[in-house]
């Protein structure tokens, strides 16, 4: 690693309103890793959640927040693969398809911003990979979790559509994979580990959604894993923050303890618990926790 | 829908597929040919019997403009984009469908959920009202304060779109035709 990487901090809404452990375990990890993370001078909503209503709203809400970031002049990081995707696909076509370029500019420049298309857009698992390096975060790590399994879950945005994220495929994703088996954890192969989380449609039809989630935490349990990892801020919300609602709902019980993946590489770090927003996780990984060692 | 309306003969707008097509995202509707890969994929339809990427795209396809954009179905995609990259006809279905989900929104048809998230964007810049609590809470882990939303600001970068009409739900058969930016 040259020149530490610097990035602007893109957080969207729904981390800062419930998933504030990805947020502490993220910066944590990142500024051991040195990286360097700047704040937005001013936010507003990526534009995902609204796009069913307007694609043009969507596309508005995330041209503006490009400009913005423009006038910084730094590339973004987010952490919700779903800001990712959006501000991506939204940049990718601003800076491909001129006459929408000029459209989204004259309605920018009324509130003296513009769109030149000189930044990039990264979710944390992309910069992870191909900005920090897999081998200097293994050179980060200092207590490895040997002996334990895991299992990924990227979630559908880091990925899919293929054709404007182009990350990794979406029918065999490897990013979280690798990333999970730096740190020394195993990672277990599950049925269904591309299947979606549901959270786009929990407000729409709960038993479609919490469905959905009652058969990826079957599937978790049934390959042995002692936790399931995310990268998503959303997914972990129906994984983690739903599981007690999904189990009286069905009358089960899967105990599956649901990790972001800051949250693991942090604790590969030798960072404690308490560090990386632990004490916010609904299903409390006391057991995994056990088994590494970090607790007796 | 009402039970017995698919027992009517349907109102068919033959040229309602070259509508969506020139809508933003629509224009693989014309490429779809029924193979049904985009439905027995999809993680919806394995738990609810309504929802048929399929039937959607097809209904579409037959100019059953009523029928689709009236549904209740057509608002349970959950957006994974599954459809779309499994497609062997390059059809975006997922962004078709998005489509026809606008076009319904357009002429008034919105779940209550979407109005009230645009409502808290206007208000606060985040889908979210973030509570207190929660500024509290940043605090006492050490997380910077939040940045703020300019609200004047972006209320002006939506000035030339009928937002308002989206929040208080104007007379649907009145169609909210001036939020689209551009033909």
């Amino acid at each position: 690693m040259g020149v530490a990487p610097k990035y602007l901090l893109f957080l969207g809404c729904a981390i800062p309103y419930r998933v504030l452990s990805f947020e502490v375990s993220a910066r944590r990890v990142l500024g051991k890793l040195g990286v360097e993370l700047v704040e937005m001078p001013e936010f507003n909503c990526c534009g995902l959640p609204l796009e069913p209503l307007s694609h043009e709203l969507t596309l508005m809400l995330s041209a503006r927040n490009l400009a913005v970031a423009e006038r910084v002049g730094l590339n973004i990081l987010t952490l919700c693969p779903g800001c990712a995707g959006t501000l991506k696909k939204t940049n990718r076509a601003l800076k491909e398809e001129k006459a929408l370029r000029e459209e989204v500019n004259k309605r920018l420049s009324e509130v003296g911003l513009e769109f030149k298309g000189s930044i990039d857009v990264k979710h944390i698992s992309q910069a992870l990979i191909e900005d920090i390096g897999l081998a200097n975060i293994k050179k980060a790590i200092v207590r490895p979790l040997k002996g334990l399994k895991v299992a990924e879950h990227s979630g559908c945005h880091l990925s899919r559509p293929k054709k404007y994220i182009e990350f990794e495929d979406p029918e065999n994703p490897k990013a979280l994979k690798m990333l999970i088996e730096a740190t020394g954890a195993k990672c277990v192969e599950y049925k269904g580990e591309t299947e979606c989380c549901g959270s786009t449609i929990a407000a729409i039809d709960d038993k479609v959604s919490l469905s959905l989630v009652r058969e990826k935490l079957l599937n978790v349990k049934e390959a042995g894993a002692d936790a399931l990892i995310t990268v998503c801020p959303a997914c972990h919300v129906m994984y983690d923050a739903n599981q007690i609602r999904v189990e009286r709902m069905f009358g089960e019980k899967y105990e599956v303890p649901v990790l972001h993946y800051t949250q693991l590489l942090g604790l590969a770090m030798g960072m404690s618990p308490e560090e990386l927003g632990f004490d916010e996780l609904r299903v409390k990984p006391l057991k995994m926790l056990e088994k590494i060692q970090v607790i007796k | 829908m009402s039970e017995d309306e698919g027992a009517r003969p349907s109102k068919i707008d033959p040229k309602f597929r070259y509508e969506v097509a020139r809508m933003p995202g629509g224009k693989s509707i014309l490429q779809c040919f029924q193979c049904g890969t985009c439905t027995s994929d999809c993680p919806v339809a394995r738990f609810n019997e309504k929802y048929r990427p399929r039937y959607i795209i097809r209904m579409a396809q037959l100019g059953l403009r009523e029928r689709v954009l009236n549904s209740d179905f057509l608002w349970l995609c959950a957006s994974c984009f599954t459809c779309t990259d499994r497609c062997p006809q390059g059809v975006e279905v997922a962004s078709v469908i998005r489509t026809l989900k606008n076009m319904a929104a357009m002429e008034g048809r919105i779940p209550q959920v979407f109005k009230d998230i645009l409502g808290t964007l206007l208000k606060t810049g985040y889908i979210y009202e973030i509570p207190e609590s929660r500024i509290k809470r940043r605090e006492a882990l050490g997380l910077p304060p939040l940045p703020k939303a300019n609200i004047e600001s972006l209320a002006r970068t939506f000035g030339s779109m009928n937002i308002k009409a989206f929040l208080e739900g104007e007379d649907p058969s009145k169609k909210i035709r001036e939020v689209k930016l551009w033909a």
